[in-house]
């Protein structure tokens, strides 16, 4: 009975759709306020709707009635709870549901907290919004159908994929679909703006805390994926250009480009085409990856079950609204008039050089993940590119971007100059050498990549430190002074520090484990053991041991490092009732200094088993930044200026509160 | 200062064509670099005994259609396909070869046992020496060889539904050419 209820919320979700598609819209163009208030409750009615949708799949994987035909393909009896209900989404029909509920969720909220938007802008926002749902939910009744119910009712569903079964991917498609269905906010600020003709610093601070949120979002969703790609997966990375990984990327670095573009709309009125642009491209990318990991294009670990006639439908629906929204770009951009000048080198510019880097790396993500298509299609010829075209390119864009961003931060708007910037940075400069030439004379003989980029990660830290320091005048006053000042920095500026110093963090640890990682494998009968950098693992015992829905062999390893500290691991290799699929659990010791990861395998002979070890330096820091940019995100939302549905902020002159902000 | 405008519009417009071109295309065909090449001299122990199973003088037979498919009862898809190997062993004008690829004689006897033995002769490709020379990319694999010359390569399992739709063409064609 639920999947019927559930079929009939999804239509009437859709009915609601069509109705604050069109009514708001025509209204805001006739001065018609009777028809632009409909927008709100439609939007409410949506997500009401669509959230009833969704909780009636949740209902039959809870109840495991596998007469609905996705619960069979994907779910078990014998699952446990958190893995029936993230096994929801963990399929092509049930992460269509939950991307629209998430489409019908920021739809709602843009009702709710625009209530103070000017009443056009929000009724042709919502009806945008409105217009990218009607599509999903078509796609979803026509071709992807969750409630489909299957006429012969198997006994048994097919079980969730072992490798899916996961505390970290439960939440990673939740996170990732908020952060590309939060860009469709932007989107539709954007396209909205067009058709009004009209953009402005107040644009600006509406679009930048959505921009942000879904930046957050994003953000989290990528990291969750990438650390559970490690951490389960047990083949030693985090990140492998993998097309479906890329295509949160693409988004990702565009919304990051849009964030700081929007910046510089909003306190110095201009770079508007350039903006709206990116809101439209950022969102642009978020369908097509939508459309890459759905249509099987490409190939990619990722499967989602991939289908040419579902591509069809999408690759239609995407040349609807990207091929629309470009056009409209074409034909209105023009309206859009610059409004502050500024010098050659100034925070603008910097900004500027910033968007620069970040959308020539999309660009570079989109054609090497393109590339195998692209061959194929135009040339006939099969080929690929790898891990190594990505990290040589994208590395190399890196390095201008991280010194735009150290240079950048201590900019100052309008006009800057260059050497009054240098010169405040001599210290941090002189101390990241230092560190470069440390870090040489430590892994000499190592290349001498790691030792660059190590020392641009020291500086761009040091860098932000500075700045930061700066602000609170460090040292120039007394110390109490400072760290009153320290209290009273504004969020957005807590914001914007820790976000650049996570990334900082980050990349340190990007380069510690992409050069400095080492590996061993060795078969091992109980007994033996092997050493990998200063540690000794011993095996001491295999058992096997029985889980809710697997069996696993468990190794009991003792690890000893150089001073003679040792600890015990237990790594396990699952086997799963529903399909015999081996899993690997792998034992993980974490240190700021280094991961040690140890995997075992299969058993090789009667009583030996191969045993996989991997040394990962400065592993967390990479977790540990992007935590502090994700803290940067939520701290600067949570800025008065910004805070969502804060009216004060957002009512009546908005070009004396800019000047207010300027000012802070 | 027009065209710089629409220019997102043509890049994306460019991008559409060629995804609209990718939804023909299949990703996962390998293009096989052995067609139209003669088949590689091997010569393989059988399954039982000493002696030789299956060598490259087998295949220079001219009247049949040869078909050579790489199996092990290691490898879940060629259960799956040994129903349509069933079908084509039985053809008129084919001769079926089989070669097991990394595979314990004794377990690709009793998988043959369980499942039924459709291959006329079997050699066992114990190191996987022979798949390489072949250019072999996983099991299963099926060649198609037409007077000591490889002429098509289907790359997994031979699906019951591929039979009547793919493989049976294939086989007519190369059948007709020799009455040319």
């Amino acid at each position: 009975m639920s999947a019927e209820l559930g079929h009939v919320f999804l239509v009437l979700a859709l009915g609601m759709a069509i109705i604050q598609a069109i009514f708001p819209m025509i209204g805001a163009a006739r001065r018609d306020g009777r028809m632009m208030v409909l927008g709100p409750p439609a939007a409410y009615g949506q997500f009401i709707f669509t959230v009833g949708a969704f909780l009636a799949l949740t209902y039959s994987y809870l109840q495991s009635d596998f007469s609905v035909a996705v619960v069979a393909r994907n779910s078990h009896s014998l699952k446990p709870l958190i893995y029936k209900i993230s096994g929801v989404w963990g399929n092509h029909e049930g992460s269509l549901l939950l991307w629209v509920m998430f489409l019908a969720l920021f739809g709602a909220m843009v009702a709710r907290f625009g209530r103070n938007l000017p009443k056009s802008l929000q009724a042709r926002v919502l009806s945008i919004q409105a217009m990218v749902g009607i599509g999903f939910f078509l796609f979803m009744l026509i071709t992807s159908n969750p409630f489909d119910r299957l006429a012969n009712v198997p006994f048994e569903g097919n079980g969730l994929n072992p490798l899916l079964q996961d505390p970290g991917l439960a939440f990673h498609p939740p996170f990732l679909y908020l952060g590309y269905v939060g860009l469709s906010v932007a989107f539709s600020f954007a396209i909205a703006a067009l058709i009004e003709g009209k953009v402005d610093p107040a644009w600006a601070r509406w679009v930048r805390p959505w921009t942000l949120l879904a930046w957050v979002f994003l953000t989290i969703g990528i990291v969750l994926g990438s650390w559970w790609a490690y951490y389960e997966l047990g083949w030693g990375g985090w990140w492998a250009w993998d097309p479906v990984e890329n295509a949160s990327f693409m988004p990702w670095l565009v919304a990051t480009a849009l964030l700081h573009s929007a910046i510089v709309v909003e306190k110095r009125d201009t770079l508007k085409s350039w903006t709206i642009l990116l809101a439209i491209i950022a969102f642009s990318f978020s369908l097509l990856g939508t459309f890459i990991v759905r249509s099987g294009v490409l190939t990619s670990v990722h499967a989602f079950a991939t289908d040419p006639e579902r591509g069809l439908f999408i690759l239609m629906f995407l040349a609807l609204v990207i091929g629309g929204s470009f056009l409209l770009f074409a034909l209105r951009s023009d309206r859009l008039q610059a409004g502050g000048l500024f010098a050659p080198v100034s925070r603008e510019s910097g900004l500027v050089i910033n968007n620069l880097f970040l959308s020539v790396a999309a660009a570079v993500v989109l054609y090497g993940t393109l590339h195998p298509l692209l061959s194929d299609a135009i040339l006939g010829i099969k080929s690929s590119v790898g891990a190594p075209f990505f990290n040589l390119v994208f590395g190399l864009l890196m390095i201008p971007l991280v010194i735009t961003m150290g240079f950048g931060v201590h900019l100052k708007w309008k006009r800057a100059r260059l050497k009054a910037v240098s010169g405040k940075l001599k210290l941090v400069t002189l101390l990241s050498l230092l560190a470069a030439f440390m870090v040489l004379y430590v892994t000499y003989g190592g290349g001498i990549m790691p030792v660059v980029w190590m020392g641009l990660g020291i500086w761009l830290l040091l860098s932000m430190l500075q700045e930061l320091a700066n602000r609170i005048k460090l040292f120039k006053v007394p110390l109490k002074n400072s760290l009153d000042r320290l209290r009273r920095q504004p969020r957005s500026s807590w914001g914007m520090s820790l976000g650049h110093l996570g990334f900082a963090i980050g990349l340190i640890g990007i380069v510690a484990t992409s050069y400095w990682s080492q590996e061993q494998q060795k078969v091992m009968p109980v007994g033996d053991s092997m050493t990998i950098g200063e540690f000794t693992l011993t095996l001491d015992d295999v058992v096997a041991v029985a889980g809710p829905n697997y069996t696993a062999v468990r190794g009991a390893i003792t690890v000893t490092d150089k001073d003679g500290n040792h600890y015990m691991a237990y790594p396990e290799s699952r086997t799963y009732v529903a399909s015999p699929m081996t899993t690997t659990e792998g034992a993980v010791r974490t240190t700021l200094s280094e991961d040690l990861f140890i995997v075992i395998g299969e058993m090789q002979g009667s009583d030996r088993w191969g045993m996989r070890v991997y040394y990962k330096p400065m592993q967390v820091w990479l977790w540990i930044g992007a935590s502090i940019m994700v803290l940067g995100g939520f701290i600067s939302l949570s800025d008065r200026r910004y805070r969502i549905g804060s009216p004060q902020g957002k009512k009546t002159s908005q070009k004396n509160k800019g000047k207010q902000a300027h000012a802070v | 200062m027009q065209f710089k405008r629409f220019l997102p519009l043509f890049i994306f417009a460019g991008l559409f064509v060629v995804f609209i071109i990718g939804l023909t295309l299949n990703p996962r065909e390998i293009p096989s670099a052995m067609i139209n090449k003669p088949v590689p001299e091997f010569s393989l122990p059988p399954l039982k005994g000493d002696g030789v199973g299956l060598s490259s003088a087998d295949l220079k037979d001219t009247e049949n259609i040869i078909i050579i498919n790489f199996f092990a009862s290691w490898c879940g898809p060629c259960r799956v396909e040994h129903p349509s190997l069933e079908i084509l062993g039985k053809m008129d004008g084919v001769k079926l070869f089989g070669i097991a690829y990394k595979d314990l004689p004794r377990n690709s006897i009793s998988f043959l046992k369980s499942l039924g033995n459709p291959y006329a002769k079997v050699g066992t490709d114990l190191k996987g020496r022979t798949a390489i020379d072949w250019g072999v990319t996983g099991t299963p694999e099926t060649f198609f060889i037409k007077n000591g010359i490889i002429r098509y390569q289907h790359i997994g399992p031979i699906y019951e539904s591929q039979i009547a739709e793919k493989i049976v063409p294939i086989i007519n064609e190369l059948k007709e050419e020799s009455g040319s």
